[in-house]
């Protein structure tokens, strides 16, 4: 009944805050949810959003809050709409004394706010999608595509298969499809995967899907002829398991495909059935009931009540996690900045972005936070906003997503490179003078 | 060749599961005259319902399947008391502009009810090809397709009979020409309008069970009203065999065009190509291959 409670509410456009227990008040550090909880998207946006706030609510209930400085937060609804993302945070941008940083989810919202948060000073955190050429801070010092880029995916998914082949050498003569949906997202790896075909000699095929995705005939009947050693699944929403449902009817080993991680949650694959069985995608982060985190969560947020999510079997899937996950670089950058600029004290955005700049999340760390294995190592600096990179695979067994690998790591030689060109062309265009990141303090 | 059949065939199957989300359509506009564009929320709903109740509430599917059928009728009731009798004799533009607004508010209804989360579902067939004939002609034709067939065969025999055939159906037909002549001859249009909304309720369950059997239960399912639409403009609005032969041709040459053409184009054109073909169409036969021809007098 809770959650038709706060449908409704998303509906009629009102804010959650009754819902989530969060209320404004002086002296807190605001953080402003763009979420989406109704809509297309809204089985991604309400596990996202819900691991999020759930990660608050813990700091917060567990440790008062970020040396004593509550967390509080607002949702807006943005049905994942990119004039609705930009009208939420012209709303909220302002609250509870100002926003600490916004994570919208999106990379169409995200696109739209990278010119008007550097204007506010509010830094934008993209974790694992945006625009990859953003990890150059010297361009975008208000942008973090941070942990992993889309450039960095397909150049961990291109080593993944070159483990299973048994070498970038055997490669050579392969035939690799690149299936993907029809839009800036799905062709955001099309240059990596290109220069990759060049260098390792595989042929490198590439079949669109137009939005939504619900009919794949056509492209599973070409990949039926191809007859590909891998097909990399690089979809979103109803096209992934439309994918799987498609590869099965044709007889393409399930085995083969190779997801992105916005083909990698149990959204994705639950609805293929047994068609699913076997498919490997790529992930950030880790996922599971037992995680240490999630089980301290679910004892203090969920024991008190406060938990967010209706449906507590989803507690711990992709999404849940991923939430998490940016709530832990949320909490963790304010933390970092309180070190700096003072502890216990509201950090502003700008003061927010310093501690983005300098956070350093390492294996130490994170098992502080009882977050190792949640995601990894990331050490974020003023020229670098991505941090880390690394991604790891897991296959879905009917049941649950196991791993299958551990943390790869991207060609960062090469993916460098190509950052700093596209960074540098963008900044040439829009007059942006890249700032001296050695006078950075 | 062979691989050019297979093409073709695929094509032709998938523009049946198409032809049944437009049956839906051409239903609402036979006797309301009305472009329903809250069919697509309809199916959404319908298919959403039959998978909850199975899943959320552990019903057998024969107690699933009655149920969610109860739902729709309700659904289609509902609509025809508080939408659309308030709206007899308004504009059809009006009550277009209504079922926009019933669309939105069907979809939210149902992620209000049954959650946002995708749901996997399966109704006994298998997306799989029948294996003896891609052993004897290497054509792989999927059995959960020809079954999809199979099923719209039968509503499409059913609606025609039923249009052509009863009482109500006739009386269905009249309305649809003209509200107020239908009125003053003593055909209850409340009750006319209650009935189709509500058949047109049971067409979106089983579409939705037969979509949503092939690729999930999920809000995506809105979207096949998108694949309706050129079948639509190709087959004539008020025509059910129209809603069948439009969705072959459909189905058919936007694979073809999708395989043969597409490689040199970019690929991803299936999206756009069927409302191209839908367009030329148009223009030679403005009411559609099956649509009935309207003369006006000047």
């Amino acid at each position: 009944m809770l959650r038709r409670t706060k449908v409704l509410a998303g509906l009629f456009g009102l804010a959650l805050a009754a819902a989530t227990g969060a209320a404004l008040a002086a002296g807190e550090q605001f953080v402003p949810l763009l979420s989406y909880r109704v809509g297309p998207y809204a089985a991604g946006g309400s596990g996202f959003f819900g691991g999020y706030i759930d990660y608050m609510n813990y700091v917060n209930m567990k440790e008062g809050g970020i040396n004593g400085v509550k967390l509080s937060w607002e949702e807006c609804e943005t049905e994942y709409n990119n004039s609705r993302g930009v009208e939420c945070y012209e709303r909220l941008k302002k609250h509870g004394g100002g926003a600490s940083m916004v994570q919208p989810l999106s990379t169409g919202i995200s696109y739209s706010l990278i010119d008007r948060v550097a204007t506010d000073k509010i830094p934008l955190v993209t974790i694992g999608y945006g625009r990859t050429d953003a990890a150059d801070g010297s361009v975008f010092p208000w942008v973090f595509p941070m942990i992993t880029t889309y450039w960095s995916q397909a150049s961990d998914i291109i080593k993944y298969i070159e483990t299973k082949a048994g070498g970038a050498d055997k490669l050579r003569g392969k035939k690799i499809v690149h299936l993907y949906h029809d839009s800036a997202y799905g062709k955001e790896p099309i240059p990596v995967l290109e220069a990759y075909a060049k260098q390792l000699g595989f042929e490198l095929t590439l079949i669109p899907v137009a939005h939504p995705g619900n009919e794949q005939g056509a492209q599973w009947l070409q990949i039926r002829q191809i007859k590909p050693d891998w097909v990399i699944l690089w979809g979103w929403g109803v096209m992934n398991p439309t994918a799987l449902k498609a590869a099965a009817k044709v007889g393409y080993p399930r085995t083969q495909i190779i997801g992105d991680w916005w083909a990698g949650s149990e959204e994705d694959v639950i609805p293929a059935g047994d068609a699913a069985k076997g498919y490997t995608a790529a992930a950030f982060n880790g996922s599971g009931a037992n995680l240490p985190l999630v089980q301290a969560i679910k004892k203090v947020v969920y024991g008190a009540g406060k938990g967010n999510l209706e449906d507590k079997s989803r507690i711990g899937s992709v999404y849940h996690v991923r939430g998490i996950v940016s709530g832990i670089v949320t909490v963790e950058a304010i933390r970092v900045a309180q070190e700096h600029f003072g502890k216990g004290k509201v950090m502003t955005g700008e003061q927010v972005r310093w501690g983005l700049d300098h956070l350093n999340l390492t294996e130490a760390r994170l098992k502080q936070l009882d977050a190792d294995g949640l995601m990894p190592p990331t050490h974020v600096t003023c020229e670098d906003h991505e941090g880390s990179g690394l991604a790891r695979f897991q296959t879905w067994d009917g049941n649950e997503w196991k791993v299958v690998s551990g943390w790869i790591s991207p060609d960062k030689q090469m993916l460098r490179a190509m950052i700093v060109e596209s960074a540098n062309k963008y900044a040439k265009e829009k007059g942006i003078t890249p700032r001296d990141c050695s006078k950075e303090g | 060749m062979s691989f050019f059949f297979e093409v073709l065939v695929a094509g032709l199957l998938s523009g049946v599961m198409y032809a049944l989300v437009a049956l839906g359509f051409v239903l609402i506009f036979k006797a309301s005259g009305v472009f329903n564009f809250a069919q697509g929320a309809m199916v959404f709903f319908a298919a959403a319902t039959f998978a909850g109740l199975q899943q959320e509430h552990h019903l057998s599917v024969w107690l699933a399947l009655p149920l969610a059928l109860v739902a729709m009728v309700v659904l289609g009731l509902v609509i025809e008391r508080v939408v659309l009798r308030p709206l007899v004799n308004q504009p059809q533009i009006t009550l277009f502009m209504a079922t926009i607004g019933l669309a939105f508010f069907i979809e939210g209804m149902s992620q209000m009810f049954w959650g946002s989360t995708p749901r996997g579902l399966s109704i006994g067939i298998e997306d799989q090809p029948f294996q003896w004939v891609s052993d004897r002609l290497n054509i792989n034709i999927s059995q959960f397709d020809v079954f999809a067939a199979f099923v719209s065969g039968i509503l499409v025999v059913l609606l025609a009979l039923f249009f052509q055939r009863t009482r109500i159906g006739r009386a269905l037909r009249a309305v649809a020409d003209d509200h107020q002549a239908a009125l003053s001859v003593g055909i209850p249009l409340q009750y006319i309008w209650a009935i189709v909304w509500a058949v047109a309720g049971f067409v979106a369950l089983v579409a939705g069970m037969l979509w949503g059997a092939r690729n999930g239960v999920g809000f995506s399912l809105t979207f096949t009203a998108l694949k309706a639409l050129p079948v639509l403009i190709l087959g004539g609005f008020e025509s059910i065999p129209g809603a069948i032969v439009g969705g072959l041709i459909i189905g058919a040459s936007e694979k073809v065009a999708e395989v043969y053409l597409g490689p040199h184009v970019g690929g991803g054109i299936e999206g756009w190509f069927a409302y191209v073909i839908a367009l030329a169409f148009l223009l030679v036969r403005p009411e559609g291959l099956f649509g009935e021809k309207h003369i006006d007098r000047v």
